[in-house]
């Protein structure tokens, strides 16, 4: 696994090299494009501003009412099945619904366990796998006006499934679990 | 639905809250949390901008056209029912190369402009051509190189090396997709044969 471990290092290193590389050879103004850019960052984050206070503050009433714990308790036998911890069951869940709301649950994992445990490892791979699997089907079958889609959603489970399997495995792999 | 779910769960979380005898504790977490999401976008406001802008070279540079015009040999593999040099090429690579790379804004007219093409393709049917469930369950699995937000996210919660996670994520990330094509391809080949039989 250490392989891995050299992508992660390395990895944003050379996307810099390649990018800044290529624009100097095209003779771009290579600053003031990347500043131009960067104002869509700005525009993103500042569009989900709003919507994460109020996902966030709904789920720290719900952490402090103590309801998460009731919650991770009440489906504890499926994770003693699956060896998938109960913690990341309602995230990887509300995931595929919306990303906000998964981004809140995310964050107060992080708080509860750390980013660097297990369970906030996990939980990262996790989310940079998945996607929002209802929500872009709507979205899409919706604008283009299809009603029957066969087996898109059956295909995008699996996908999901698999892709959490693997992270499970991924992780505690690495740490030796 | 998130709008009747946000408010049950406040209301839920507020009546757990006084049962458990910790009603006092309602206002502190709420302030902490909404104080804690505009902290957590100022960290994300740097990492993000840092990306785009980056990207921007990128697209300016060339590279991301290039990457398209790559794509499309796999394009003919995966969506056999689109004809070679059609519009809706354009769109699903892009579509592919922003979401690769991790921009969402810029996938999401490239994808819903490729659906409209393969809808026409398909003769303006109300059901899904197996074209568009390969290029929706494809999108979903969403390949991404890497996950810019949650190492704005690991960084903001004090992790040692936010960007540890980007070469498991990527391990991850690629098995769920390579899961995504081998079903699509197989569904593509039983609802042929189901058709024939």
């Amino acid at each position: 696994m250490n392989f891995l471990y050299y992508l992660s290092d390395g990895i944003i290193p050379f996307i810099f090299i390649i990018i800044v590389g290529y624009g100097l050879l095209n003779r771009i103004n290579i600053f003031d494009v990347f500043v131009e850019g960067a104002v869509d960052g700005f525009k993103t984050v500042y569009k989900i501003l709003p919507t994460l206070i109020g996902l966030m503050a709904m789920v720290g009433i719900l952490r402090i009412s103590g309801s998460l714990d009731y919650l991770v308790s009440l489906i504890k036998p499926i994770s003693r099945i699956t060896g998938f911890p109960s913690e990341l069951l309602p995230l990887t869940v509300i995931k595929m619904f919306s990303s906000s709301a998964a981004t809140s649950l995310l964050i107060d994992i992080y708080k509860q366990y750390g980013p660097d445990s297990y369970i906030g490892t996990l939980a990262s791979v996790i989310m940079s796998c998945s996607e929002t699997v209802f929500y872009t089907m709507s979205i899409y079958f919706v604008t283009a006006k299809v009603t029957k889609t066969r087996y898109t959603l059956l295909g995008a489970l699996f996908a999901t499934i698999a892709g959490i399997a693997a992270s499970l495995a991924i992780v505690r792999i690495h740490y030796k679990l | 639905m998130l709008n009747k779910m946000w408010g049950f769960l406040i209301i839920l979380g507020i009546c757990i809250a006084a049962f458990n005898g910790r009603i006092g504790n309602i206002s502190t977490a709420v302030i902490d949390s909404s104080r804690e999401a505009v902290s957590l976008c100022i960290t994300m406001l740097g990492i993000m901008s840092i990306w785009t802008g980056l990207m921007n070279i990128a697209k300016k540079a060339g590279i991301i056209d290039s990457l398209t015009r790559g794509m499309m040999p796999v394009l003919r593999f995966l969506f056999p029912g689109v004809p070679k040099g059609h519009k809706a090429n354009e769109y699903i690579a892009s579509n592919m190369i922003s979401n690769m790379l991790g921009l969402g804004w810029a996938a999401t007219p490239a994808g819903l402009n490729a659906m409209k093409e393969l809808k026409e393709l398909n003769g303006q049917k109300s059901i899904a051509s197996a074209d568009m469930c390969t290029f929706l369950i494809v999108n979903i699995s969403s390949l991404q190189l890497i996950p810019v937000n949650i190492i704005a996210y690991r960084t903001q919660y004090g992790s040692v090396s936010p960007t540890d996670i980007i070469g498991m994520g990527l391990l991850a990330t690629t098995v769920s997709t390579l899961a995504g094509v081998v079903f699509s391809v197989i569904a593509r080949r039983l609802a042929k044969i189901r058709k024939h039989t």
